[in-house]
């Protein structure tokens, strides 16, 4: 029953996805209010739908159904529970149930909470997401159907792929989707606007909860799923330019640059037009990224299985969707015409150069990832774009971005002068240049990781020194600068950890790549190395028998130079027998400065064995070794860079509503963000 | 309307036509680096236990081969097998070419069980830890190469054989590697 009930649900969870596309759109031309009204029931009534097939997957999954296809191919009696439940989106058909979820769940957000909003923009915004959710429950039901019966059941499942069989699995995707499908309402905000011919301070006002939500999920999201590589793929790095990996990274380029542009729309009513792209282009990207993920255009280590007439229907999503919203702009843009001049040494200026660099950027990624395609496409020449054009192309790029951001927020709407606010940046920039010749003096180089230490500096502390102004430091009572700090809008802190954070996301990329060591060496128990001054013991290996899978189990003790312990890691390999595969647990010993990481191979000479089979004790093993400097600030500063978004997203000023759309924008005292 | 602002369409149609003609290429298809290029060096020992002898690149010279990469625990590879064996069978190719295998990490006992269970059409098997598989730039099982009579690769099939590979690229490629063989 249960393939049954989900099934269903999807196919009235389509219906009514039809009705929120259609009716609401009928009732704003017409000033309607009854017609506009049925927009939220059906958005509500459509995630209600979709929550239940969901549920109806996840408990297909959970009970072991193995007349379900989608179970028999994903899953395995023996599999953990939290594996049952988070493998139901391990695969195609479930992760576009959570994909379509994850809209709805938008969708009925705005239904929900844009009380505040016009009616007429508020059923456009609905009908919208509406009509993205049709066309995509409409590629469920016909292309990708997770509810395929199997006759007869077969006895038991052919398991997931054991890289997938981690806790990442559970919060990566989620995360990932929550950012991309949060665009889809940013797009429907765009759209609804096109089609009022409106976009004013008021609309820009609306929009940024919308907009923060999804980037700060985004950020999670990759955040996440590069922290999962790093553990599991075995190999030390954390980022490595896969055409999947730049389809999250494009969008949140473009979400990065969309959130920056909208602060100028709703503070000085400008760039609109282009922050109307900016919605398109960010939603744009995230449909194609789902389409090079699933077409098999490109070969990519995030491979679902393919199939053409997939790859067809998404495109024609992508093509109806943002063709027809480019279509709408090329006919409207030009009504939206500038209303607040500025000149170009001002705060819009800034936010307009950091458009520029977060686009071009983004282009830059885009062509990389699509050239390799366009080139076999046109003459059949495959060539393959890694890491080296990213790094040098992209990485120059966002380097004056990480540079500017610290200057930006000093400048004053209007009208700034450049020289004031870089006076208040010394301590920054004295901080950035000690850092970088300390580099030197100590490493001797690469010029290039201390450069991107000093860009992490400069940064860091340009965005405090920021604080210290808000709060009036040293040029006041101390308890003073408490009140201020305190009585700063959270938009303003969410912009100080936003910053912040990139800072240290910076100093962990440019340190973990700069001065990383590694070795790969054959060790039998009681040897030891040494690697970065510490000492690694290889103490002993044995058999280890977990819930589907048994490893090698290794136990080595890590001491600093004058013997100290440090802490113990245990490495291990697994052998997954119901998929015949095996999988590199690295082992990983972080002292907050900086990861020990730990990698266990086969003994020597033994390719044909299994892991945790018996194996001769004075065997040596190969042992890969890494040291990475300042490794988990990248982590933790992209959790801060999130966590400034949702301080952001909490403004008072989000929450009140915005003044009426005829009050005359910046008259009331503009927070910076 | 501006014809500026309709500059982001165009450049949208330009790419989703980009995307389309896209979908009809298969990636997963590389060429190898090695075609038309000497097989690597190897000499791999016989399947212990089994009567069947080794394999070296000294073997691969003056005659037409098939090396293909297996091993007793890979699914396509059992998939494949009946593909093979029958190929080995026709007029056109029997006694005329060559079937090497390499087994690819393999447990002795698994690999002869699943030779004694197919059945073996191979003439030569040598076991492969691990190292001619790099060389040759493999990256999965089965793969099939196909091997001039100067010991240069020419094809490289690398997923498993299907009965539409062999009419529409092997049984050609094989015929071709034999007449210039007898010319």
């Amino acid at each position: 029953m249960t393939g049954e009930i989900g099934q269903f649900a999807l196919i009235l969870a389509l219906a009514l996805a039809l009705v929120q596309g259609i009716v609401p759109l009928i009732g704003a031309t017409r000033g309607s209010q009854p017609l506009m009204a049925i927009g939220s029931s059906a958005a509500i009534g459509q995630f209600a739908f979709i929550a239940l097939a969901f549920g109806a997957l996840i408990w297909a999954s959970v009970t072991d159904d193995f007349s379900i296809l989608a179970v028999v191919e994903n899953s395995h009696t023996t599999k953990p529970l939290i594996y049952k439940i988070a493998g139901a989106w391990g695969n195609h058909e479930g992760s576009m149930i959570l994909w379509v979820f994850i809209l709805s769940l938008f969708g009925a957000s705005v239904a929900t909470f844009g009380a505040r909003l016009p009616s007429a923009l508020k059923a456009r915004v609905l009908a919208v997401q509406g009509l993205v959710g049709v066309a995509f429950l409409t590629f469920i039901l016909f292309t990708s159907d997770a509810f395929l019966r199997v006759l007869p059941p077969p006895d038991d499942g052919q398991g997931l792929n054991p890289i997938l069989q981690d806790p990442g699995l559970a919060f990566h995707p989620p995360f990932l989707y929550l950012g991309y499908v949060g665009f889809s309402v940013v797009y429907a905000f765009a759209v609804a606007a096109m089609l009022e011919g409106r976009v004013d301070p008021a609309w820009a006002r609306w929009v940024r909860p919308w907009t923060l939500a999804a980037w700060s999920a985004l950020t999670v999201g990759i955040a996440l799923g590069s922290w999962w590589a790093y553990y599991t793929l075995g190999w030390g790095g954390f980022w490595f330019w896969d055409p999947v990996e730049n389809a999250s990274l494009m969008p949140w380029l473009a979400g990065t640059a969309l959130l920056h542009s909208a602060i100028v729309v709703e503070k000085r009513d400008a760039l609109k037009s282009w922050t109307v792209l900016l919605a398109v282009l960010t939603f744009t990207l995230s449909l194609m990224g789902t389409f090079l993920v699933r077409s098999g255009v490109l070969t990519s280590v995030h491979a679902f299985a393919n199939d053409p007439a997939r790859g067809v229907f998404v495109l024609a999503i992508l093509a109806v969707a943002s063709g027809g919203a480019l279509a709408l702009y090329a006919a409207r843009a030009s009504t939206f015409e500038r209303a607040g001049a500025f000149a170009p040494i001002s705060r819009e200026g800034a936010l307009v150069l950091n458009n520029l660099l977060l686009t071009a950027a983004c282009a830059t990624v885009v062509m990389g990832t699509l050239y390799p395609l366009l080139l076999d496409a046109i003459s059949h020449q495959k060539i393959s774009v890694g890491p080296p054009y990213f790094n040098s192309t992209v990485l120059p790029i966002l380097a004056p971005v990480a540079i500017a951001a610290a200057i930006a927020p000093l400048m004053s709407w209007k009208r700034s002068d450049f020289a004031v606010a870089l006076r208040k940046l010394w301590i920054a920039a004295l901080a950035a240049l000690v850092m970088a010749l300390a580099v030197f003096a100590l490493h001797g180089g690469p010029w290039a990781a201390a450069l991107g230490l000093a860009v992490g500096v400069w940064l860091v502390v340009g965005t405090l020194v920021e604080l210290a102004e808000r709060a009036k430091l040293f040029r006041g009572s101390i308890g003073d600068s408490l009140r201020r700090v305190g009585g700063l809008p959270r938009s303003a802190w969410g912009m100080t950890l936003a910053h912040g954070g990139l800072g240290v996301v910076i100093l962990g990329i440019a340190a973990s790549q700069g001065w990383h060591e590694e070795n790969i060496l054959l060790m039998a128990p009681g040897d030891s190395t040494v690697i970065g001054g510490r000492t690694i013991a290889f103490k002993d290996v044995g058999p280890l028998q977990g819930p589907n899978w048994r490893a090698d189990h290794a136990r080595m003790e890590i001491r600093n130079a004058d013997g100290s312990l440090v802490g113990e890691v245990t490495p291990e390999r697994r052998w997954y027998p119901v998929e015949q595969q095996a999988t590199t647990q690295a082992a990983i010993h972080t002292s907050g400065f900086g990861d020990v990481y730990v990698v266990i191979g086969e003994p020597e000479g033994q390719a044909e064995r299994h892991p945790g089979e018996p194996v001769d004790p004075k065997a040596r093993w190969v042992v890969r070794l890494y040291v990475n400097p300042l490794q988990p600030w990248i982590w933790f500063g992209a959790i801060v860079m999130a966590l400034g978004g949702v301080l952001s997203l909490t403004d008072r000023r989000l929450r009140v509503g915005a003044p009426s759309r005829k009050a005359v924008p910046g008259a009331h005292p503009a927070p910076a963000e | 309307m501006s014809l500026r602002y309709a500059i982001p369409l165009a450049l949208f149609a330009a790419l989703a036509i980009g995307l389309f003609a896209g979908l009809w290429l298969k990636p997963s298809e590389l060429p190898s680096v090695l075609i038309d290029k000497p097989a690597p060096p190897f000499d791999l020992p016989p399947i212990a236990g089994l009567d069947v002898p080794g394999v070296s690149s000294q073997e691969l010279q003056g005659q037409v081969t098939i090396l293909n990469v297996f091993a007793s625990w890979c699914i396509p590879c059992r998939a494949e097998h009946g593909e093979l064996t029958k190929l080995m069978r026709d007029s056109d190719i029997k006694g005329r070419v060559h079937l090497f295998g390499v087994n690819y990490k393999d447990k002795p006992e698994d690999a002869r069980a699943y030779l004694a269970e197919l059945g073996n059409p191979y003439e030569r098997i040598g076991a492969d830890p691990g190292r001619l598989f790099i060389n040759l730039g493999a990256y999965g099982v089965p793969e099939t190469y196909l091997i001039d009579a100067h010991g240069r690769i020419r094809f490289r099939l690398p997923a498993p054989i299907t009965p539409q590979d062999v009419d529409t690229t092997i049984k050609p490629v094989l015929r071709k590697l034999l007449a210039e063989a007898k010319s």
